[in-house]
Parts: structure tokens; C-alpha cells; sequence
């Protein structure tokens, strides 16, 4: 599961919705991989902004990644600073290529990926199992 | 021809038997494909997008939201729902790029609000329509789909799901949890002579 992922999801549990502590999920005894995959500057743009920032600098604290930004970068950080400078971030993407800061996001969120351990729920401390990459989020009928 | 829906649960029908014929019959490979891009056309999206796949079985939806090409709007990102482990055994075997979750819809859709720009679904709600237990009905089930379904939209989000209703008070036991729930729904049917195909699209407003 990519970091991306785990930056939007949340307890499944009804009695969590409203908890503000039900999201983000902490990994606990993660083991990580890193898959190699394409960059695509338009869909980090595009999600940069639904980011929730502290959660990630939680999340990647927790695993113990390297410390992010306070801040989350802006939109135009994405994009060399020597594109032709008119501030429309196409023609810069096209014209300059993703920055430094890009392609440690694309890194970060798209390709760093828990392969196995647990997500816990911070309100009610369920905890759910990730195999394969996959994590299992079918609750015991009492749970739901 | 008889409904799987109508003998056993989805995480019990999709076996690992089941769920490799699923995936390898060129016949419902076409059939998925054709029902995604006719989903991807009705969503319209114009940029990479973050996309919910509801009931991704084994990743046949996603492999084509993955692979749009970027004059077409894409390539997308996805993260597909599934309650076969059979079905995302087949996934994890073919290489897939979304990131998959084992989870049961009608229980919810754990995404925080206004996570996703989009959602699909081929072939996976009318299963909402059967309740394995007697203590959950459908209509509770169908409701809390669709209401976690609308809160994980971003405004402005669309669903386009694609489902085989059983008869017509299935149709319409579908269509009003969405309405319900927030979307407009509208339901449109394709190839009615040969196949009740339903695809209703909703809107977040």
C-alpha cells in the first residue's frame, strides 16, 4: 500500500467517524518497499492539495523516514524554477521538467509502500492487517 | 442464466477456482473493458485523477484506468475495494498498479471526506442487494455504501456504477440509497434487448 493511500484512509468502524483521532491510521511493525513507478507531474499537482500535511510528517516520523517540511510545498515547487516563468504550470512542466521536490514526492507518496505490518486506529485501537500490500479492512459483524 | 448473486455470498462464490476463470475469460475481459471505458467516458476526466474502484475484483477496471493515456486525461490512480481474497489474489498476481483493499462496502467506504475524484463500479453493487445475515438488512447495507460513498467524494465528484439489477424494485432500491445519500442520480441503460445493463451516474454537488 502506497503512503498515498494511507494519507485518506481512515477507520472503517461507525462509533470512529467523528473521532478525529480515527485518522491517520499508525502503522505499527511495517515493513516497507520501494516499487519503482512512473512519474505523472499532473496527478501530483492534482493531489498535492488533498494532502492532509501533518498526517504525513506523522506518518513518515512513525516509520521512521526522513523529517518532512513543516510546510506543504506549493503548487509551483513541483516545477524547475527555470521554465519560462509565466506561472502556468504547464508550459513550465513541459518546459523545465518536475523539480527536486517533485521527485521526492512521487518517492514518498507513490513508491514507498507498506508491504506488511498493521494500520491502528487511534480512537478505538483496532488494528488491521496488511499483507501483500493489501489491507484487510472486513470487520467482525459486532465491529461494524 | 442463472445469478451468482442469488447463491452464495461474493467472498464465497469468488473462490480461487472462480476467480481465476473470472479473470482469464476473454469473454468478461471484453465485457469489463467495455464497461469501464463507457464509465470512463460518462465520468469525462480531463487530468490524472485519484479514483475509487468499487468491487475491483481482480484489478480488470483498474488496468485500464492505469493505462489512459495522458491526451486522454490519464493515467489515472486508483485503490480498489474488494471482499474476494480470491479476486485480489488474482490482482496481486497480475502486477496491477492500484493499491487494493479486503473490504466489504456495505460496511463503508473508510476514506476521509472529499478523498477521491471519481469512483467506478463494474458489475460489484447488485451483490449489496443480498444480506448474508439476518441482522443487517440490504437497505442498511446499500445506505451505508453510498452515504460513505458521497463523503469520500471531492465536490463536484462523480460515480458511474455499473450494476445488474435482479428485477425492477432492485433498480430502484439502488438508485433511491443513492439519491438518498446525496447524488443525483440517473440511470441509463444500455442494450436493453440483450442485457440489463444499468449506469447510473451521480454527481457530488
Amino acid at each position: 500500500m502506497k503512503l498515498l493511500t494511507l494519507n485518506f484512509l481512515t477507520c472503517a468502524r461507525k462509533s470512529c467517524k467523528s473521532s478525529p483521532a480515527a485518522f491517520p491510521l499508525h502503522p505499527k511493525d511495517a515493513e516497507l518497499e520501494q516499487v519503482e513507478t512512473e512519474m505523472n507531474a499532473v496527478f501530483l499537482r492534482n493531489i498535492l492539495p488533498r494532502l492532509e500535511w501533518e498526517a504525513m510528517r506523522s506518518i513518515t516520523t512513525e516509520l521512521g523516514l526522513p523529517n518532512l517540511p513543516a510546510e506543504t510545498p506549493a503548487s509551483e515547487d513541483l516545477v524547475e524554477k527555470d521554465g519560462n516563468g509565466d506561472g502556468d504550470g504547464k508550459d513550465d512542466e513541459a518546459a523545465a521538467g518536475p523539480s527536486q521536490i517533485a521527485r521526492d514526492l512521487h518517492a514518498l507518496l507513490m513508491e514507498t509502500c507498506i508491504a506488511s505490518g498493521k494500520l491502528v486506529c487511534g480512537n478505538c485501537g483496532h488494528e488491521y492487517a496488511v499483507k501483500e500490500g493489501i489491507a484487510n479492512f472486513l470487520l467482525p459483524s459486532h465491529m461494524v | 442464466m442463472s445469478r451468482p448473486e442469488d447463491n452464495l455470498p461474493p467472498d464465497l462464490f469468488y473462490n480461487d477456482v472462480e476467480s481465476r476463470k473470472y479473470t482469464t475469460s476473454s469473454r468478461i475481459r471484453n465485457i469489463q473493458a467495455d464497461m469501464t471505458h463507457r464509465a470512463l467516458e460518462l465520468l469525462d476526466l480531463r487530468e490524472p485523477s485519484f479514483i475509487l474502484d468499487v468491487g475491483c475484483g481482480s484489478g480488470l477496471s483498474g488496468e485500464i484506468l492505469s493505462n489512459v493515456e495522458p491526451e486522454e486525461g490519464g493515467p489515472h490512480t486508483w485503490v480498489g475495494m474488494d471482499i474476494s481474497s480470491s479476486m485480489l489474489a488474482q490482482a496481486l498476481e497480475r502486477d496491477v498498479e492500484g493499491d487494493m483493499l479486503l473490504a466489504d462496502i456495505g460496511q463503508g467506504v473508510p476514506f476521509r471526506p472529499g478523498s477521491f475524484d471519481a469512483a467506478i463500479s463494474i458489475s460489484a453493487i447488485q451483490w449489496l442487494c443480498n444480506a448474508e445475515t439476518s441482522d443487517v438488512s440490504p437497505e442498511s447495507r446499500l445506505k451505508r455504501f453510498f452515504d460513505s460513498l458521497y463523503a469520500s467524494l471531492k465536490r463536484g465528484g462523480k460515480a458511474v456504477c455499473q450494476f445488474y439489477p435482479k428485477n425492477a424494485q432492485q433498480r430502484s432500491m439502488i438508485s433511491n440509497a443513492a439519491i438518498k445519500a446525496g447524488f443525483g442520480a440517473g440511470i441509463l441503460e444500455d442494450d436493453p434487448e440483450t442485457k440489463s445493463v444499468k449506469l447510473p451516474k451521480s454527481m457530488k454537488s
